[in-house]
């Protein structure tokens, strides 16, 4: 009997809850973590969305940057969504707040401008046979993509969904519509 | 380094033409859902924005006066002028929120053009309309509204609040209220579960909202919208408290800048929403914190002191 694999979502701040949803539809077994030890044993890591310097200050106090960057070094899947693209970039356009430096972009913050710019829109992703209703609330975008990272979906010109190793980043909210094709896009291109 | 400010950015080639929508149900509500598990915080200048921005806080709330001010300066209480608004939008890069009036639908439409990113009608100001509470459908700017109990929750909703909170008694340092407000709402809920579809009509007649709301609600056992706690959080345990009781996050107004220690404060109050269920952790941030504002006991305020009683 093999242990089926489980997917941990951050749980520091922010929409974990639609993200186990979205996970259990999948009939994936999941667990919340917030400390350092709740990483053991994960095959995947979901980092939600949230507000990215809140998530960041309370991972820098609580232990959780150092465990997180090791993780990711060795390979464990990451689905990191708006707030998770931002943590898991290797630099951010403006400002400083902790970053994981996972991902070889470049993320702009709330690119898309404040709460009244926040839109929906149909988009085409790489991967999938249909496009995928994108939810984009204070969205960042990727400015500047790095050579071994795919971009697969774009609005307008700009990257908004990018890959790179086991690893998938949206500006965007899949965990905010009922459609769970970017998670299960995620769980087979990474073998979570 | 200098801190970033939020843009408005137009793309080329992105515009309602090609199924863009802004202002929906769903992004005003998702706002709210990514605020989850996070301290919005009342602050009155840009100083206290960014303390409250390192802290942690999610969000932060732009006025002119925090509560306990408001009830020890009496007088008309409005929306913050347009230029303390910017200043604090200005300041940080998290969302900044701002309170209008009850009813005040100009107020509202000032805050929206200021391009805020949530208004809240708020009983903590001074009515402005003791009929109607501001029409919040026609707004791309998403609204919170305070609650006592269900009822009141759901005619928020149906005048379009994409967020609601306990209205608790704003200014006080006393938790009691905001206890009592997420109590009522827990158990009309858990009550609504067990009706008949004719019971469950018959209640939607008495809060005066849609049979389909109510069903809605019974159905999913909470409300379609994310729930916080404000009125009255003072410590990191008044924060875990309101988390344990199925709150998914804390306004904290009076209770951060009329402490000793502010930034001690803000902080251990981040932490414990976070870790509301393991003490050790309230117990390790709450050490050597100063004093905690003073607080008023319920039963010394007049009526007409009682904010939670405003509005309907």
């Amino acid at each position: 009997m093999t242990v089926p694999p489980t997917i941990g979502v951050l749980a520091l701040q922010g929409d974990v809850r639609e993200h186990l949803l979205a996970l259990e539809r999948l009939g994936e077994p999941t667990r919340s973590v917030r400390l350092p030890e709740d990483l053991r044993g994960l095959d995947g890591l979901v980092i939600p969305g949230g507000e990215s310097t809140t998530i960041g200050r309370l991972a820098e106090r609580f232990g959780l940057l150092h465990p997180l960057r090791a993780a990711m070094a060795d390979g464990l899947p990451t689905l990191a969504t708006c707030a998770g693209m931002i943590l898991v970039a290797g630099a951010i356009v403006e400002g400083d707040q902790p970053l994981l430096g996972a991902l070889d972009v470049v993320v702009r913050r709330n690119a898309f401008g404040r709460q009244n710019e926040s839109f929906e829109i149909d988009l085409d992703v790489k991967g999938l046979d249909r496009p995928f209703h994108g939810v984009f609330i204070r969205a960042p975008w990727v400015e500047k993509v790095g050579s071994d990272v795919e971009v697969l979906a774009r609005v307008g010109d700009r990257p908004v969904m990018v890959s790179s190793g086991r690893m998938i980043a949206t500006s965007f909210h899949p965990e905010l519509t009922d459609d769970s094709r970017i998670h299960r896009l995620w769980m087979e291109e990474t073998g979570g | 380094m200098a801190r970033p400010t939020v843009r408005v950015v137009k793309i080329k080639g992105m515009d309602q033409s090609n199924g863009m929508k802004t202002g929906t149900e769903l992004v005003k509500r998702g706002l709210a859902d990514m605020l989850k598990g996070g301290v919005i915080m009342d602050v009155v200048d840009a100083d206290q924005a960014r303390i409250a921005e390192d802290a942690g806080a999610v969000a932060v709330m732009a006025l002119e006066r925090v509560p306990a001010d408001i009830r020890k300066d009496g007088g008309v209480a409005r929306m913050a002028n347009p230029a303390k608004v910017t200043e604090i939008m200005g300041a940080v890069t998290i969302p900044v929120m701002a309170k209008c009036r009850i009813g005040h639908f100009l107020e509202a439409r000032v805050l929206e053009d200021l391009g805020v990113d949530y208004i809240d009608e708020s009983e903590v100001l001074t009515p402005a309309d003791e009929e109607y509470h501001v029409d919040k459908w026609p707004f791309t700017t998403p609204f919170v509204c305070g609650a006592r109990d269900l009822g009141e929750g759901l005619r928020r909703l149906s005048e379009g609040a994409a967020m609601i909170r306990t209205k608790g008694e704003a200014g006080t340092g006393n938790v009691v209220e905001a206890v009592r407000h997420i109590r009522a709402i827990t158990s009309q809920m858990e009550a609504l579960a067990d009706m008949t579809d004719e019971e469950q009509a018959d209640q939607a007649a008495m809060m005066r909202v849609s049979p389909e709301l109510v069903k809605e609600v019974a159905s999913l056992g909470r409300l379609p919208v994310v729930n916080f706690a404000a009125g009255g959080i003072a410590t990191p345990s008044d924060a875990a408290l309101m988390m344990a009781l199925g709150c998914d996050g804390v306004f904290v107004g009076s209770g951060i800048f009329k402490s000793s220690q502010p930034t001690a404060y803000a902080a251990a109050i981040v932490k414990a929403t976070t870790y509301w269920d393991n003490p050790g952790v309230i117990a390790k941030v709450s050490r050597g914190l100063g004093e905690p504002m003073r607080g008023k006991e319920i039963g010394t305020l007049e009526p007409a002191e009682r904010l939670a009683a405003r509005g309907w």
